[in-house]
């Protein structure tokens, strides 16, 4: 791959790479759902783990475990002598297959002494061999899997070493540096506080600020002026938002950068005008013969509003909130200001925890040099726009299901 | 419901307590005056029908009665109008009781989107004039069968109140009215978007209720003011030109402008 080449050009050949040419749509759907994985039978050495025999929980987490995983491979291959060829051979494992081990062996630490089966990951690059996207035109030197890697990697493949199957990392886990065990899970928990500060500020004040402005406001020049800037705010670039969240909530409120809370406080800014705009539709929708029918029977305005206005305008209230809603799922701009698109391999646990969210998740993929991450982006780009379409269909649904004739 | 001594019906003649007594009214919208200087008096257990054109000031006049203006930003209203002595625009007069006291039925029949029980329930409830489930399936059975809807609608309650019919629906919204137990019912043209034989149903209906409340009506019809009510007011361009026994009006009117508007020559 030659350095002049844009990420963007890359991006989008990877995408209809597998998608072009006689592949059917489940082949294409293989290259971004399943990868390749070891299966390794792992000698869990007392020399190597745990050479005092103390088991200190300590110890045995900072064991070489990467030596542990790589004797199992190099006992498949015992030709192999070189410092450089072990080198190689050992780029075939994923990162992820020496912490997968040491989290079995600190979890249960009789294993020690055992011979164990795992099934670690793949690396990247050969996982891209398999699924035929390195380009074996490039001189040897050069590409990230060489003809001996390829040799190797074969060989495995046919002793049975080498499995194909579901992806199903990529559902579970949040980011990492490796693409083979980066996943999307920490971007969805980040996306699903975020929408949840969101949502809980942006509906009631907004539905609160229509139902003034529409039921109880004076007519009078503020109540116009406030109008005229709601109706300008949701014009606003969504970045200003950001600026204005950094500025207001973490610089002089003091609060954490890169949190679902301050990300929700800024998209639910950003929403209020919609929910409002949204809401004021729908209340003036609702027919004055119904508000003076009530109001004939001695109902107060508070009763009149709260028992017919309301509930009769909630369906489209409901509408706008969903579209607004999946306008801040989809917004990513506001959330590089307050540092959520900071790298974070936890999955957040609340809306304290620094997160990112998936927009900001696919922003930092498409970025990535490493190859393997291209299909991770289109991944993610998947999730969420699953995520958009179910959320659009809901509002559809909603606003058909209630759609109400006076 | 508050004690009523039951009226003698049909005795027109005899002079009938005041209800609504109303003094010098004006009432503008803006900077445009409505209503100049109208005084008039409501009579309990009568029917007092309004007549005069389009934009005469009928409906604005019924509307201040209840205060119905209020919700009308530009709106104001000067007089006084007493409701069995108490001026309704004062501090004393809560709007809310006041609304509870006088019903009004619309133009157009507006019940709301809920079902036929919901919406005669609903005022009882609100005012918390009834709390138990029996007390207030009493109340509903009542008012629907004064408004001539209980055998219609009594198998089918849980239906929506705006899958009746015109005419039902108006007898529905009268139902709704009269289950707050007014005292006195306003109608603003209330037949004015139904069929003849609704009509007739509704002009029966009002007969009726006269026995119970003190109605006023806004009408376009001149036959109907003549077959329902029992004192016509003639409205023309906010004043009021006349006043009196509709037999009268309708016979021999003191003003030239009743005269001409009664026998069709302008409105």
């Amino acid at each position: 791959m030659s350095n002049t080449e844009s990420n963007h050009i890359r991006l989008v050949n990877a995408i209809y790479e597998p998608i072009r040419g006689n592949t059917t749509l489940l082949e294409a759907w293989g290259f971004y759902l399943f990868n390749q994985e070891f299966e390794l039978e792992i000698e869990l050495s007392e020399d190597v783990i745990d050479p005092s025999g103390t088991r200190d929980p300590a110890t045995l987490a900072r064991a070489n475990y990467r030596k542990v995983v790589f004797d199992a491979l190099l006992a498949e291959f015992p030709d192999v002598k070189s410092r450089g060829d072990k080198r190689k051979l050992r780029s075939m494992l994923s990162r992820g297959a020496s912490f997968q081990v040491q989290k079995l062996v600190v979890d249960d630490p009789g294993l020690i002494g055992q011979r164990i089966n795992v099934v670690v990951p793949v690396s990247s690059d050969f996982d891209l061999y398999e699924k035929g996207v390195i380009n074996k035109d490039v001189a040897d030197a050069d590409r990230r899997v060489s003809d001996q890697q390829m040799i190797w990697h074969d060989t495995l493949k046919e002793r049975g070493r080498i499995t194909t199957s579901f992806n199903t990392t990529f559902f579970t886990s949040a980011d990492s540096r490796e693409p083979e065990l980066a996943g999307i899970w920490g971007a969805v928990s980040g996306s699903f506080f975020t929408m949840i500060v969101t949502l809980l500020l942006s509906f009631p004040i907004g539905v609160a600020a229509a139902v003034y402005l529409e039921e109880f406001a004076p007519k009078n020049r503020i109540t116009q002026i406030i109008e005229v800037n709601i109706n300008n705010l949701a014009a606003v670039p969504s970045i200003v938002y950001g600026l204005l969240g950094l500025a207001v909530f973490i610089n002089f409120f003091g609060l954490p950068r890169s949190v679902p809370l301050v990300g929700g406080m800024v998209l639910a800014l950003m929403t209020l005008p919609t929910i409002i705009i949204a809401s004021r539709a729908a209340l003036k929708a609702v027919p004055p013969s119904i508000r003076e029918a009530a109001l004939g029977l001695g109902a107060s305005r508070m009763q009149v509003v709260s028992h017919h206005v309301l509930p009769l305008a909630m369906p489209g209230i409901l509408t706008g909130t969903i579209i607004g809603m999946a306008q801040a799922l989809g917004e990513t701009a506001p959330l590089l200001m307050i540092g959520m698109v900071a790298f974070i391999v936890d999955i957040p646990g609340g809306i304290t925890d620094p997160a990112t969210v998936l927009p900001v998740q696919v922003y930092l993929w498409a970025d990535s040099p490493e190859r393997a991450f291209v299909a991770r982006t289109s991944a993610a780009i998947m999730v969420l726009l699953a995520f958009l379409i179910v959320m659009n269909a809901l509002a559809v649904l909603l606003r058909k299901k209630f759609e109400r004739r006076w | 419901m508050t004690t009523v001594t039951p009226p003698t019906p049909g005795a027109t003649t005899e002079p009938r307590r005041v209800k609504y007594s109303t003094k010098n009214v004006d009432v503008f919208y803006g900077a445009k005056q409505a209503l100049f200087d109208v005084s008039l008096d409501i009579h309990e257990y009568e029917v007092t029908a309004l007549i005069g054109p389009s934009g005469c000031g009928k409906s604005t006049y019924l509307r201040s009665l209840n205060r119905m203006n209020d919700t009308i930003d530009i709106c104001r209203v000067t007089g006084s109008i007493e409701l069995d002595g108490i001026d309704v625009y004062s501090d004393e007069i809560d709007v809310v009781h006041l609304r509870a006291r006088v019903g009004m039925v619309f133009q157009k029949p507006n019940p709301f989107p809920k079902t036929i029980f919901e919406n005669v329930a609903y005022g009882p409830r609100i005012h918390g004039i009834a709390t138990s489930k029996s007390e207030i399936d009493a109340i509903v059975e009542d008012s629907l069968t004064k408004a001539g809807l209980w055998k219609e609608v009594k198998d089918r309650l849980d239906e929506a109140g705006t899958g009746l019919s015109g005419g039902q629906q108006q007898r529905l919204c009268i139902a709704r009215a009269i289950a707050v137990q007014p005292e006195v019912i306003l109608m603003d043209e209330p037949c004015s978007a139904l069929d003849p034989i609704a009509t007739a149903r509704i002009e029966e209906l009002i007969d009726e209720l006269r026995n119970n409340f003190s109605i006023v009506i806004v009408t376009h019809s001149m036959q109907q003011a003549a077959r329902v009510s029992q004192r016509t007011a003639f409205f023309h361009l906010g004043d009021l030109v006349e006043v009196g026994e509709t037999g009268k009006i309708f016979t021999t009117p003191d003003d030239q402008k009743t005269q001409d508007y009664i026998t069709g020559r302008f409105g």
